[in-house]
């Protein structure tokens, strides 16, 4: 009974993995731009980004599901779920992500660019090679409690029917009478996944932590 | 102009949701944080580790499940417990458990964050045990916590809209309701996320106004 309800609800693992990872790469890439548009110094486009920064954090996640999934279709953009989930993470995790990397940046000492700059190094080198090692640095843990947050939010494309841990689960519970069995062996399924996202991240920030050489 | 008009014909139709929405986000918030300073005064009780014990177990669970799993959890299983509660009563009780697990962190972060002195000072003056914390440590404990705890509740409002699952007649399943019937999902669910924002942003505005009149004491010089 137990090894039937495990099988089936391990078959969502892959799709909660890939809606999760997914959004976070494309969300981290726009979160990078946003970012950088937050910061420009052309004033409309500094609005343009905080605003959307805003607006996307201010409404619900399964808001912003049913609107992609349900609404977009109505301007003949007919997404499956699969990519209407994806789509709708990666907004949020855009918005999310742009604040993770501001905060990152703003760890940053001045010191740091000035120095930049009295060595000749331009504005992009300065960016690339001093600015954006260190703030990676300090953005990692709030990026792997993000990612673990995206995980927990990714059960709620189970709700535009998207087959992953959670719709299993609630398929064997409807079906089996096990509601209590199927739901904590897909609650200890994310409690998993958390525990590795946590241990692999607190990993990479030990070894970054070593190659920079700061303590 | 169109889209406005066919707004005002939905919203009092969305109202009532809305009202459900609010008041399940209250109760959950009314219950929830109570139990998460419950669970913080448990986890330090390093006198009785099974209250520790307890409390890492609920905590654990309440922040490690998603909310919608937690939500689902109780709604299929209670039933079978021989306990049938109504769904709006099961969506409280996932909320507050949920509010409570984060809110325990904030509370013992906010404990943690009194000065030594301060309880030393307590005892010295004979405010010992119970009395001493109750005077003392928990007042400055809960100033500090307040202001992430404001931020939790506008995110136990968002959260509020898990509840549309387990069929919860909330803001967000009167909107589906309506998009059901009229065929303009676009439309419905544009409202709705403008309802969530809007009210979003005045609980946000709140927080601020909070978090400037407990830091008062503090801009004086």
């Amino acid at each position: 009974m137990i090894g039937d309800i495990l099988l089936s609800i391990s078959q969502g693992i892959g799709l909660t993995l890939y809606v999760t990872f997914a959004s976070l790469i494309i969300g981290g890439a726009i979160g990078l731009l946003l970012v950088a548009g937050a910061r420009s110094p052309i004033r409309i486009v500094r609005a343009v980004a905080t605003l959307y920064i805003n607006v996307v954090r201010v409404i619900p996640p399964i808001t912003w599901l049913f609107l992609i999934y349900f609404g977009l279709p109505q301007f003949a953009l007919r997404l499956s779920t699969i990519e209407a989930a994806i789509v709708g993470f990666s907004l949020i995790a855009s918005a999310f992500m742009a604040e993770i990397y501001r905060s990152g940046l703003l760890s940053i000492p001045d010191g740091q660019r000035e120095a930049a700059h009295a060595l000749g190094l331009g504005s992009l080198t300065t960016v690339r090679h001093i600015v954006t090692p260190q703030a990676f640095r300090v953005a990692l843990p709030a990026i792997a409690t993000y990612a673990i947050g995206l995980l927990k939010d990714s059960a709620l494309a189970s709700t535009i029917g998207v087959h992953e841990i959670t719709y299993y689960a609630q398929q064997e519970a409807r079906q089996t009478h096990e509601g209590l069995l199927s739901f904590i062996i897909a609650g200890a399924f994310y409690i998993i996944i958390s525990l590795i996202i946590a241990v692999v991240s607190r990993r990479v920030d030990i070894t970054l932590r070593r190659k920079i050489g700061v303590a | 102009m169109d889209m406005l008009n066919q707004w005002l014909e939905w919203l009092p139709d969305m109202a009532p949701g809305l009202a459900v929405s609010l008041q399940l986000t209250g109760l959950s918030l009314l219950f929830g944080f109570p139990l998460g300073l419950l669970f913080a005064v448990m986890a330090e009780a390093r006198k009785f580790p099974p209250l520790q014990w307890i409390s890492f177990l609920f905590v654990e669970i309440g922040r490690g499940l998603p909310a919608l799993v937690l939500l689902y959890l109780l709604y299929f299983s209670l039933p079978d417990a021989g306990i049938t509660l109504t769904s709006l009563t099961t969506a409280i009780i996932a909320l507050s458990w949920n509010t409570g697990a984060y809110a325990s962190e904030y509370f013992r972060a906010g404990l943690a964050a009194v000065p030594l002195g301060q309880k030393e000072a307590a005892i010295t003056s004979g405010l010992t045990g119970f009395t001493g914390f109750r005077l003392i440590v928990l007042p400055q404990a809960l100033r500090i916590s307040t202001p992430p705890l404001a931020g939790l509740a506008v995110l136990v409002f968002q959260a509020s809209a898990l509840a549309f699952v387990i069929a919860v007649p909330e803001l967000m399943s009167k909107a589906y309701q309506i998009a059901s019937i009229t065929f303009e999902y676009l439309s419905v669910y544009i409202l709705t996320a403008v309802i969530y924002g809007s009210i979003t942003l005045i609980f946000l505005a709140l927080v601020r106004v909070l978090e400037w009149r407990l830091g008062r004491h503090l801009q004086r010089n």
